[in-house]
């Protein structure tokens, strides 16, 4: 059976996770990371494997990965592109860069259907003097014009 | 390779995210593919930034004459600069001139950000030769109690915006006698228009590590945690990456610089909820829960981290503290007006034009910063508000840019200081949609314990809605009001408590906005491609 084993491989990773974070105080966010870091996602049944390791309930557990934006229940599309939409890029545009991927069929929050990219939000990328910023895979980019977004999107930019 | 030659010319390229988000990579890469070539002799050093953003990618050369700039520069550029002389700092149109005397950095008071932008982020030699561990050397050879003293006479009041003195509250963490206390810093206050932390911590991060170690000392501490919002990989990276050299150089772990004092330091980071940046909420997320705020008392001084006795400062304050301890109070405290002592670091952001940080004493006016330092705005159109102090601050109208920037006389006008930042709109701006948003972005970010911020925010959201589609305005602009009162004082935090004033101050100062009264401009794109400023810093 294939879901037994992916649950199989879901509770191998969380133990060894778990395991690397012994004694760290308070660690749930760090091992959340680290979950998230290798499957890509917080899967659910990560979470009765963590609340065990933990000794919290599920729902505790639950209640962490529903709380925080980072963590996601689904897997993102292999390129996330991270639109700021803060005030400071706000006082440059980034509501065209946001309407400019809907109309490339990108709404924010969704993933396209070949899993090729997800288009998220964010509230600030600590780049606010060189707006509109947005964050490709953990890379930032500032003065992004919707033409460059479009690049960005297409994968056609280098470096 | 070229490189190794002790001939080679220094050229300093930052590594600050904000310059390679604009290309200080690329230019790196080509200054490495000439030197490779064997053209030239040129040693690489990627420095942090020196807050001029505007102009990065900011390259530099050191010459006899001191550091001269170049900016900004594209990948495409150097192999011209080359040709022309950059490491001889020869005339070239994108020639600054040395950087330490162009007028923008020459009229700041640089003392949190000294080092930022000279120094290589990662080098112990460099962070020594620039006057490091004075403070921390300072600092252990007093006694605790005498550390917080100078602390609290320095007159340091906390810059993430509440300003609450900072010796104070070290002085209840040393008087609690628990054995275990934590000092933690707050690196996940992630408002909009602030990055002067995430600019210290990839610039010079040693210096937080100091200030930290500091306060460990001060207050009797042996844990330290860093929270740094997952926002900034960057930070992240260099932060981890200096402690491990810090340790290795005995400048953290047991006995530090030789003294009795043990503390370690460990960086966690966030996981993009911006309420985690509010102190209470990060004490609940370091402690793997759900970031929401807890009520006060007890203060985190007494009961913080796992229900012991914490510090909790954020970036800025506690990478003043180094300084306070080398140079002494007085020296702090000569700078500055009224309360408000010392130098800030005001960031530049949104549509402006010079945007970047800008140190100097209390006291500057909002017109000096966005007009003189800002250069108005970059789409040319004039500025029509600026927001001060982050999402929760004021929309200020270009009528009180003569404020000083001093927190009583900010929060006399209804606006506050905050953390600093300044973020500028110019007159496309709809001020009914800034109000809505900053209501939008209260429900979106609530942590949803207490019911003034979860609810009113939303109810804040449908009101404005009903205002502006003219749904009987008077009726609703009173139930407005009402609201605002409720979240200010009914709210357990900041964040409900602080939303109503960008809603209060963008009715109080653009009213048309709101009622109709204002034709909508047709709002022109912002020239965002292929704009170069000239080198005229």
């Amino acid at each position: 059976m294939t879901t037994s084993g992916s649950d199989a491989t879901v509770e191998d990773v969380v133990r060894r996770v778990v395991a690397g974070h012994r004694d760290q105080r308070g660690a749930l966010l760090p091992v959340l990371h680290a979950v998230q870091a290798e499957l890509g996602h917080v899967p659910q049944e990560a979470i009765p494997v963590l609340a065990d390791e933990l000794n919290l309930s599920r729902a505790d557990v639950h209640g962490v990965v529903t709380f925080y934006h980072d963590f996601r229940r689904e897997p993102a599309g292999r390129t996330t592109v991270r639109i700021c939409r803060a005030e400071a890029c706000q006082a440059l545009g980034a509501d065209r860069l946001v309407g400019y991927a809907r109309e490339a069929g990108l709404p924010l929050g969704e993933t396209t259907a070949d899993g090729s990219v997800t288009v998220e939000q964010v509230f600030c990328l600590g780049n606010c003097a060189l707006g509109p910023a947005v964050e490709v895979d953990g890379r930032l980019y500032g003065r992004v014009a919707p033409a460059r977004l479009g690049s960005i999107l297409n994968g056609t930019v280098s470096s | 390779m070229n490189n190794s030659s002790h001939s080679a010319a220094t050229v300093y390229v930052p590594r600050d995210s904000a310059a390679r988000s604009v290309g200080a990579d690329e230019v790196a890469d080509a200054l490495r593919r000439a030197a490779a070539r064997g053209d030239f002799a040129i040693d690489v050093v990627r420095n942090g930034s020196r807050g001029m953003l505007w102009l990065e990618p900011l390259v530099e050369v050191a010459t006899p004459r001191g550091r001269v700039g170049y900016g900004p520069v594209r990948p495409e550029d150097v192999d011209d600069l080359l040709a022309a002389g950059l490491l001889d700092g020869a005339d070239h149109p994108l020639r600054l001139g040395v950087v330490d005397e162009l007028p923008w950095m020459a009229g700041q008071t640089r003392v949190t950000f000294a080092r930022v932008g000279v120094t290589d982020p990662l080098s112990t030699d460099d962070y020594l030769e620039h006057g490091g561990l004075v403070g921390l050397r300072a600092a252990l050879d007093l006694a605790p109690a005498d550390v917080v003293a100078e602390v609290t006479a320095s007159g340091l009041r906390g810059r993430g915006g509440a300003g609450f003195p900072a010796g104070i509250k070290w002085k209840t963490v040393l008087e609690c006698a628990d054995s275990l206390k934590f000092v933690c810093c707050n690196a996940d206050e992630g408002d909009s228009g602030t990055f002067a932390d995430r600019m210290v911590m990839e610039g010079d991060p040693f210096l937080l590590i100091e200030g930290m170690t500091i306060a460990a000392h001060a207050v009797g501490a042996s844990e330290g945690y860093l929270y740094i919002r997952s926002e900034y990989p960057d930070a992240v990276a260099t932060m981890r990456a200096a402690i491990d050299i810090a340790r290795g150089h005995g400048w953290l772990g047991k006995g530090i610089l030789g003294s009795a004092l043990d503390f370690d330091l460990h960086v966690r980071v966030g996981a993009g909820a911006y309420i985690c940046g509010e102190e209470t909420s990060m004490l609940e997320s370091l402690e793997g829960k759900r970031g929401t705020v807890r009520a006060k008392p007890p203060i985190p001084a007494i009961e913080g981290l796992f229900g012991r006795p914490t510090v909790v400062n954020n970036v800025l304050t506690l990478a003043t503290v180094p300084v306070v301890l080398a140079d002494g109070a007085k020296a702090y405290q000569d700078l500055g007006v009224g309360r408000s002592r010392g130098t800030q670091v005001f960031q530049l952001g949104g549509n402006i034009a010079h945007g970047g940080i800008v140190e100097t004493a209390f006291g500057v006016t909002l017109r000096e910063l966005v007009e003189d330092y800002g250069g108005g705005t970059f789409s040319g159109r004039p500025v029509r508000t600026v927001q001060v102090g982050g999402p929760l601050g004021a929309y200020l109208p270009t009528s009180m840019f003569d404020l000083p920037m001093d927190y009583e006389a900010f929060a006399a006008a209804g606006a506050m200081v905050g953390h600093g930042g300044i973020v500028v709109f110019d007159d496309t701006v709809d001020m009914a949609a800034q109000a809505r948003f900053a209501m939008e972005f209260c429900a979106e970010e609530s942590c949803g314990k207490c019911t003034p911020c979860r609810v009113g925010s939303v109810r804040g959201v449908e009101v404005i809605d009903k205002i502006v589609a003219g749904t009987h305005r008077d009726e609703n602009l009173a139930l407005l009001e009402d609201l605002c009162d409720l979240m200010t004082d009914g709210s357990l935090c900041a964040m409900g408590g602080l939303t109503p004033m960008p809603v209060r101050s963008a009715l109080a100062h653009f009213p048309d906005d709101f009622l109709g009264g204002r034709r909508s401009l047709e709002i022109q794109p912002v020239q965002a491609t292929g704009v170069r400023t000239e080198g005229t810093a």
